[in-house]
């Protein structure tokens, strides 16, 4: 069972590691998933969570994962974009917790957007 | 929606876009009397009586973006077609009430679902409010509140990944044992 204790215990360890993270802020990549009505309906809970999960797996550091609301494209959701700066904003579309998995091996960690799931390939 | 949890994400959305600073959550479960209720509360701006009528329509939203608003007329559609109510209710500058009662033992009946992901999803992405969130099953209880949570973490933002995953497991096994123990 996870007790208030072992919240204490993450308070400590995480204050250490605090000061050392706090320099990173401006080159972070953004993860932002649509989280309305018609994002939610679509699955994007699920997605949301699978982003954040595999970040955190791979230990992997500057990606912040946030949501947004409806940005007009309710066909096509859940929406996911990244933007990472420098870099044109990449924006995948119908996205599962599976794609999601991929999205972070490849485009964030490896930086190869994946062209298949994104809105430009869905729109043609 | 597949689940009513996935509502209450959606409708708990309203009370942030409201720009509410702390948004309280019920889910009360009562076997004997088939019933679910779910409460969804907050100190957001509020709306005026005009507005909490136009809500209930789907063809009104005060987004931009889209022409619908399917948020609240969902989750009402969703609690009466079990044969239970709805009941919204405002006020400009002290928040909004969202209440929905569901008949459990109705065919339409939607399920909970994952009320965790729901919680934990709200806490990891809006470290900025305050949630109170409360599940009741019977006589059982489990409460939740980030201003303690807070408290506890001092300096330490509740969007700290080893918090986020403590939140996470935390709501989980408290919720599976408000069940006896079974896997939600």
């Amino acid at each position: 069972m996870k007790t208030i204790e072992e919240l204490m215990a993450i308070r400590e360890s995480a204050k250490k590691k605090m000061t050392v993270r706090e320099d990173t802020g401006d080159d972070n990549i953004r993860v932002v998933v649509g989280m309305a009505t018609c994002g939610i309906a679509a699955g994007a809970r699920p997605v949301l969570n699978a982003f954040v999960d595999e970040i955190e797996k791979r230990g992997i550091k500057g990606v912040t994962v946030s949501q947004t609301g409806c940005i007009g494209m309710c066909q096509y959701e859940p929406i996911v974009e990244v933007l990472e700066p420098g870099k044109e904003k990449v924006t995948y579309v119908k996205m599962t917790p599976e794609k999601a998995v991929r999205v972070v091996n490849d485009h964030i960690v490896n930086g190869n957007p994946i062209v298949d799931y994104t809105v430009g390939v869905a729109t043609k | 929606m597949r689940e009513l949890s996935l509502n209450v994400l959606d409708i708990a959305q309203n009370s942030i876009a409201a720009a509410a600073s702390c948004i309280r959550i019920e889910v009360l479960e009562n076997s004997a009397a088939h019933t679910l209720t779910i409460g969804i509360h907050d100190d957001g701006k509020g709306m005026t009586e005009e507005q909490v009528q136009k809500v209930l329509d789907p063809f009104y939203t005060t987004r931009t973006t889209r022409k619908v608003g399917m948020g609240v007329p969902l989750f009402k559609m969703a609690a009466e077609q079990t044969g239970g109510s709805f009941t919204i209710s405002s006020k400009v500058g002290v928040g909004t009430h969202v209440e929905a009662v569901f008949k459990t033992d109705s065919v339409d009946f939607t399920p909970l679902g994952d009320m965790p992901s729901t919680v934990v999803t709200l806490i990891s992405m809006n470290t900025d409010r305050d949630f109170l969130y409360r599940h009741q099953v019977d006589d059982k209880e489990f409460t939740l509140s980030t201003g303690e949570l807070r408290s506890i973490l001092g300096d330490v933002p509740l969007s700290e990944p080893e918090v986020v995953q403590w939140i996470r497991e935390y709501v989980k096994e408290n919720t599976e044992l408000l069940y006896g123990g079974v896997q939600v």
